[in-house]
Formats: C-alpha cells, sequence, structure tokens
C-alpha cells in the first residue's frame, strides 16, 4: 500500500519559459562528449587512447578505487581528443561519431531468474553502474557496499524541470523493468507526487511506493529518504534518477546501452521551450541550434537554475541532466535603490516584496544576479521554512563551516546532498553559497573517514 | 548616468588607488545606490531579491511611527509643562529638532565605527547598524546629554558588536548594551524624575523651563507608591512621559505590524512576550505583595515603559533571540515573564524590559541547545536501533 506524505516546508519558483509538452528530434551530433566529472567522486582510469575506435557501450574509462566501475561510450565512432585540465585532470573524451551505429553485444541475465551479482555485474560492465549515487557523501556508489536500499525519486519541483509524467510516456514498461533489475540488489523505495498516482507509471510491483505532497524540494530524493527511512551512520543507500532506470531498463530488455533521455529545453531565453531527446554528452550547440533567443548577455544552465551548472554555447550536456535551461546572466542590470523600491518583476519569499500578494501562478523572469552582498547568518529561520528534513539546516551549515566534524556527523550530515539546500540557498539573504559549502563539507568527512 | 560616473571613480577606491582607505564607505555607498550586479559563479543561478540591506531598511520603516510620535511628544511634554498653547505641528517641530541632534550623533559614531572595522576587515559594511543606530536614541530619555550618548554607541558597538566579529555575530543586542551601559554608568541620566522633558529652547521653539521641574514616568511613579495621573487612554496614545520612542503603543502596533506581515519579525517571540507578561502580571495581580505597582493592572503592565517597545523591536532582533522556532516560544515568555518579575519585586528598576532582554539573550543559546540537543539525540538514538 503507498504511503502519503504531506510535505508542507519548502518553495515552488515559477519562472517563464516551462517546457511545453513537445518532443523535437535532435539529429545524432557529430561529436559527443563523455565527461567523468559528471560522475562525483570518481577518479577516472584512462582506458583508450586518442583514435581508437570504440563502439556504444565501450568502456572509456574505469574508476581507479575499485577498477570495476565502467563509464561507457554512448556512441560508436573514434576517440578524437581527451582533453585535461589542471594537474592534468581528465575533463572530457571527445568521440567523433559514427553514422553507421554499433553496439558491444552485452550478455544481459533472465531478471526472473538471476542473482543479484549477475545484476550488478551486468550493471557494472555496461557502465550505467555508474549512474548510481550513495549517501552518505552523494557521490558514485562503490559496488562493494551492501545498500540499506534504493531511492528512485519519480518527479521534481525544480524551477523548469523536466516533468517526468511526461518523459516516462511510452516507456512505462521499460521504467518498470529497470526497477525490476535494481530491485534484485536492495529494496527499492519510488517517491512520486500526487499528480502520477493515476498514470500507467504504476503500478510498480517491485518498488515501495511513497505519495509526496508538497512544494518544491518534496521532489529530491534526498527529502524521500529523510522521510521514508533516513541514513544514519555507517549505513549506505543508493539513489538513481528515472531516467536512468529507463537506462537500465532498455538495457535489460534489449542487452544494448542506449543513454538517448528527453530533457527540457526551457527558459525565458528559448524560442521554443519544449523537450527533445538527445544523447548524454551531446554538445548544447546542436541541442539549442535556431532555438535560441536573439537577446544578448545569456547564461545557458546545464540542469535547472538551482541546481544545475553554468555552460556555455560550447558544453556538453551533462550525464545526470534533465533540463538545459537558458535565462538572462543579469550582470549589465544596475537597479537602483533595490532595499526600499517596490520590484514587482522580483520573486522573493519575504513579504516585503509583493510577489506574495501576485499568487503562486505568476512566472518570473529572474537573472542570475546574487542580489546582495554575503553576510553572516543574520536571520533564523529562513532554512527551515524551506529544508523539509528533521535536520537543522542552520546549524549544520554552521558546523560545517565551523569545521567541528562530531559535531556535522551529530546534526546529520550523512542524510544530506547540497542540491537539499538548493531552495534555502535561493532565499538566503545572506547570500551564502550553502550548496558549496556542503559539498565542501562532504568532501572534509570523506577524506576524514577514509 | 549616475552608474557611468560610479565606474569612473572606482579605480580611485581600488588596491593602490589614491582613495583606497574609502573602500568601505564607496563600497557602501554604491551598494546602497545600486543593487549589486554580480552574477553567481556557482550553486544557485537564480537567488531571492531580499537581502540585509531590504531587511533592515523596513525595520527602519517599521521604527518611524514610534519615532515620528516620540518627536511629537517631545514637544507635546514640554508646552504641556509650561502650559503654553501650541499647534500639533509646532511640538512636532520642536520635537524634531531635540531629536534630530541625538540621531545625527548615533549615526554619524556609530556608522564611523563600522566604516573603519569595515576597512580594516576587507569586508563590506554591515547593515545593522541602521537599525540600531536609530533604536538607541529611541530608547534614552530626551534629556540625555549628546556626549554620554556618543560614548555610548561607541561603547556598544565596539564591545558589544565589532569585537564579537560584527553583526550576526554579537551574543547581546547593541541597542540595549548601550542604554544598559548608560544606565549603570549615568543613572542620574537615565532614571529618576528630571531626564524625561525637554527643558531648552531651540531656534525659538518650544520654552525653557526651570530646572526644578520634574516629571516622572508612570511607572516610575507606580514603584515609587504613588497614584497614577494618566488613563489608559492616554497609555495607548502615549502622551505620557518616557523613552522618546516607547511611549505610543498605537504607533509600535503599526510598526509590529508591517514587521509581521513582512514576515520579518517572528511572530512566536512577539505573541509569546505578551502572553508571558500578562500571565505573570496578572498573576501578581491575584497573588502579589499589597504594592501599587503589583497591583497595577496586567492590561496597564503591557502598555508601559517600554514593554511594548522591547518585544516588538528587541526582543525580535534575529541575531541574539533564539534560533529555533520552538526556542522561540520560551525565549519570548521568559522575557515577558522577567520584565514583569523585575519590575514588581525589584523597586530600583522600575523599567524592567531591558534588563530582561539583555539576561535573554544570555540564554538563549542554552534554550537552543535543548532542542537542537533532542534532534540530535534522536538521530543517536534511531542509529544505535
Amino acid at each position: 500500500m503507498e504511503r502519503l506524505f504531506k510535505i508542507k516546508k519548502g518553495l515552488n519558483i515559477n519562472l517563464d519559459g516551462v517546457a511545453s509538452q513537445n518532443m523535437a528530434a535532435i539529429p545524432l551530433s557529430e561529436e559527443i562528449a563523455v565527461q567523468p566529472t559528471d560522475f562525483y567522486g570518481l577518479v577516472p582510469h584512462l582506458e583508450v587512447k586518442e583514435g581508437d575506435r570504440v563502439k556504444t557501450g565501450t568502456p572509456l574509462f574505469t574508476d581507479k578505487a575499485t577498477g570495476r566501475i565502467n563509464i561507457c561510450s554512448p556512441v560508436s565512432g573514434t576517440v578524437k581528443a581527451i582533453v585535461r585540465g589542471e594537474r592534468r585532470k581528465i575533463l572530457r573524451a571527445l568521440i567523433s561519431t559514427d553514422k553507421e551505429q554499433a553496439h558491444e553485444s552485452l550478455a544481459v541475465p533472465n531478471l526472473e531468474t538471476c542473482a543479484p551479482g549477475d545484476v550488478l555485474e551486468t550493471l557494472l560492465k555496461s557502465g550505467l553502474f555508474a549512474f548510481f549515487r550513495q549517501r552518505p557523501y552523494d557521490i558514485v556508489a562503490s559496488p562493494d557496499d551492501k545498500p540499506k536500499a534504493i531511492f528512485v525519486s519519480a518527479f521534481s519541483k525544480m524551477p523548469l524541470a523536466a516533468d517526468f509524467s511526461y518523459v516516462v510516456k511510452g516507456q512505462e514498461d521499460t521504467f518498470k523493468l529497470g526497477i525490476k533489475a535494481l530491485a534484485k540488489l536492495a529494496k527499492v523505495h519510488l517517491g512520486i507526487c500526487l499528480d502520477q498516482i493515476n498514470t500507467s507509471m504504476l503500478p510498480v510491483a517491485e518498488a515501495e511506493v511513497s505519495i509526496f505532497d508538497g512544494p518544491n524540494p518534496s521532489g529530491n530524493v534526498g527529502v524521500q529518504i529523510n522521510h521514508i527511512d533516513p541514513v544514519n551512520k555507517g549505513e549506505v543507500v543508493w539513489t538513481m534518477g528515472p531516467e536512468e532506470v529507463i537506462f537500465v531498463g532498455r538495457l535489460f530488455k534489449s542487452g544494448k546501452l542506449d543513454l538517448r533521455r528527453r530533457i527540457a529545453i526551457a527558459g525565458s531565453g528559448i524560442l521554443n521551450p519544449q523537450y527533445a531527446e538527445t544523447l548524454i554528452g551531446t554538445p548544447m550547440k546542436d541541442i539549442l541550434a535556431r532555438n535560441l533567443k536573439d537577446t544578448p548577455g545569456m547564461r545557458i544552465i546545464d540542469g535547472n537554475p538551482l541546481v544545475g551548472t553554468k555552460s556555455e554555447l560550447n558544453g556538453f550536456l551533462g550525464a545526470h541532466t534533465t533540463e538545459v535551461c537558458v535565462i538572462p546572466e543579469g550582470n549589465d542590470v544596475h537597479e537602483m535603490l533595490g532595499w526600499i523600491m517596490p520590484r514587482t518583476s522580483e520573486f522573493s519569499a519575504n513579504r516585503s516584496y509583493l510577489s506574495w500578494i501576485f499568487g503562486s501562478k505568476k512566472s518570473y523572469d529572474l537573472d542570475c544576479r546574487i542580489k546582495g552582498g554575503e553576510r553572516a547568518m543574520i536571520m533564523s529561520g529562513e532554512y527551515d521554512k524551506v529544508f523539509p528534513m528533521d535536520i537543522y539546516a542552520g546549524y549544520l551549515v554552521k558546523a560545517i563551516i565551523a569545521g567541528d566534524i562530531d559535531r556535522q556527523e551529530a546534526l546529520g550530515i550523512y542524510e544530506v546532498a547540497p542540491e537539499d539546500f538548493a531552495v534555502a540557498e535561493f532565499v538566503d539573504s545572506s547570500k551564502l553559497e550553502l550548496q558549496h559549502i556542503v559539498r565542501q563539507g562532504l568532501d572534509i568527512l570523506r577524506k576524514e573517514n577514509a | 548616468m549616475l552608474y557611468d560616473y560610479i565606474e569612473k571613480i572606482r579605480p580611485h577606491f581600488n588596491e593602490g588607488g589614491k582613495l583606497h582607505a574609502l573602500r568601505s564607505v564607496f563600497e557602501g555607498f554604491e551598494t546602497f545606490l545600486f543593487v549589486p550586479s554580480q552574477t553567481s559563479k556557482s550553486g544557485v543561478s537564480i537567488h531571492d531579491a531580499i537581502d540585509s540591506k531590504r531587511i533592515m531598511s523596513f525595520v527602519v520603516i517599521a521604527l518611524m511611527p514610534a519615532l515620528l510620535f516620540g518627536m511629537y511628544n517631545i514637544g507635546y511634554q514640554n508646552y504641556t509643562a509650561a502650559g503654553v498653547q501650541a499647534s500639533w505641528l509646532t511640538m512636532f517641530f520642536y520635537g524634531f529638532m531635540a531629536m534630530l541632534p541625538k540621531i545625527i550623533v548615533s549615526y554619524a559614531v556609530g556608522l564611523g565605527i563600522e566604516f573603519v572595522s569595515a576597512q580594516i576587515k576587507h569586508e563590506e559594511i554591515q547593515e545593522g547598524y541602521l537599525v540600531t543606530g536609530l533604536l538607541i536614541p529611541m530608547i534614552i530619555p530626551v534629556g540625555c546629554p549628546l556626549w554620554m550618548l556618543a560614548l555610548a554607541v561607541a561603547f556598544s558597538v565596539i564591545f558589544a558588536k565589532e569585537v564579537f566579529g560584527g553583526t550576526g555575530r554579537n551574543i547581546f543586542n547593541p541597542a540595549l548594551v548601550a542604554r544598559a551601559f548608560l544606565f549603570f554608568a549615568y543613572p542620574a541620566k537615565m532614571s529618576g524624575d528630571k531626564v524625561w522633558l525637554a527643558k531648552d529652547s531651540i531656534f525659538g521653539l518650544g520654552n525653557n523651563l526651570p530646572d526644578t521641574l520634574t516629571m516622572a514616568t508612570p511607572l516610575g511613579e507606580a514603584a515609587a507608591g504613588n497614584t497614577m495621573n494618566y488613563d489608559f487612554y492616554q497609555y495607548a496614545l502615549g502622551t505620557i512621559p518616557g523613552s522618546i520612542g516607547e511611549t505610543s503603543v498605537i504607533a509600535i502596533a503599526l510598526g509590529a505590524l508591517l514587521l509581521l506581515i513582512t514576515g520579518i519579525a517572528s511572530w512566536k517571540t512577539m505573541l509569546s512576550v505578551f502572553v508571558g507578561g500578562a500571565v505573570t502580571a496578572g498573576l501578581f495581580n491575584i497573588l502579589g505583595p499589597d504594592t501599587t505597582i503589583a497591583q497595577m493592572p496586567w492590561y496597564d503592565h503591557l502598555v508601559l515603559g517600554g514593554f511594548c517597545f522591547g518585544a516588538v523591536f528587541m526582543a525580535t532582533d534575529p541575531v541574539t533571540s533564539a534560533r529555533t522556532e520552538p526556542g522561540k516560544f520560551i525565549y519570548g515568555a521568559l522575557i515577558g515573564i522577567l520584565a514583569i518579575i523585575i519590575r514588581v519585586l525589584n523597586p530600583g528598576y522600575p523599567e524592567g524590559m531591558m534588563l530582561a532582554i539583555l539576561f535573554m539573550n544570555t540564554f538563549a543559546p542554552a534554550i537552543d541547545y535543548c532542542f537542537v540537543q533532542s534532534n540530535i539525540n534522536k538521530r543517536a538514538k534511531r542509529a544505535k536501533k
């Protein structure tokens, strides 16, 4: 039986340029990038060299820690270049694509009869295991761990985020097959929102389904874990994005790696906001071709405006990215006397602005200005209002800033990921970079505990 | 256009520029004029339009009704004591002229120290003093000399705020520290019956009053066991002697309304101060000793002295109050309870609000500790299972 969780805390932010439910086709690009940096916490070991021929599913990288997690090529083609950054860190492998696509053949076990170990080996070999993230630390999971459970959230309430209910249309069976495969590894929890109850995405026999009713960030898997079965010290849970569950489903259906995903292309800088089916690693210029407004000073975001990363026209679609957003950068805007003006085009959770009167339907065209100077934490309770977890967010952030590891543990750092602090970072009047702070805290903790 | 000018003069204030010593002042004015146009590098791309400038400005706006009424009341008290008829505008202007030097001194001294410390710490100017600098002149008697005010401001900004690291890191409310400093250093100028009247005429406005003329606050009278000459209506309106900003309940209520609607002040703290005070005063009414102040009706307690002003503008200071949501109820209630207890049981301090809030500032972290610790214990218990 499904459990219903009502979530009161949080904040929905309506932005201009929500993607309409149209699926555009993006032709296969001449060049695809595979970026190991998308798999946070994984130190890549290069398996190919420039000039090598690869097929879809050929391992390009393995992780140095276990040597078992592959990152595989999403296309067949030729390795054109290995791009390195500072201290020779591998940033990406560029692959020129072939006209005729060929796949590595992967033997997939029969899910009805196989052992959990067979599913794990298949996922590792195909490169799909790299899409598992773990809590604590919010990094790529380790195949040596025994996770307490696997959590999948089937919706996102982030501004401009892709609507999974639309993305999954026509692929429901593949999605369910993916869940079935994950259920071989550990107990699977699926979080859905109210709108998804009567869709053909359900029933999912192999997962325990929980319904979450509430504003952003109720779609964050971290919030759902905190309500269903919080992570304790010494425990590990794995998470996977719902689109990536579809990858798993495709693998077990056809024995082929297929990393095409349906992303939303959204934001006020887009001519025709809609969905598109494309491969991960596709160049942004191909995704946004003929769909960018002619206005200068726009920011391209790989992801949504709260948890996405700043990208550019010669960037590439990230491995986990479910939407690409284009919004004004705003660094040429000089608003006078902002501390007293009504500023009706601005959105705020605080009622010193008028957006609370305009209602929750109105959408805004926000730019990327920070709109204030960084301060010490002055206001109290700001984070708590938008942080629907049983954690004192402000105290945890202070413990991280102070570097007090015992206190971070006591206050629940093992349960959080940077993205859980995104809405708090948005509303913060002290303009602290909360996601960055939490990421640093998690990284230090991981080193200490290693 | 103005922005182009700022861009033109900016190089002078950068490292190595000839006006580098005024960098913090320049930045302070620039961000005052224009919303900073820096964009985010990492983390969220979009930000809420709120910032600490907006918050502090709204607190200043919320203080305006009480300030304007306080100015009028300075004139009203002067003309009434002299027995001279005058229009309300004349009274207001007299009060305005009496108040203006205090505000100027408070901001000049306080912001001066803030500018210097921002320059030393290579930080931006913090807006906290915009509020503190207006609060301090509003919570002193009109008879307090300017040099004392300057001394108190310097003491509180340096020792109550900057030594702890500036706005957001202080333990005690800086405005109340300034008042407490004056109260204990110069008690004759902060309490008693000689300080509540402006006694000099300014530019022909107002009346010169003899030095011997005295006037006590209603609370002072009650503490001394005298009968009080005012009624509840005057208490609420505020045409009574008292610290400049504290007398009018109606004006303070207007400010409270703004703070509560915008959510800048916590309703939890504010409400529980009043509940705590009402309950305690009510208990004294029923069970208390047979003194004038103990038997003063509970509703008079709430509208007299600094109770309302403290509850609305001081207890709700987010930095020095409890930071956990349930903690705010306890913090507020204890302020109300303590303020009345001090008033009733200690005749030396007819005004208990200042000491009650400072005392609870000390205990706010202890209250928070209990709630945070219970969250920690719950997590530890869950892990053991």
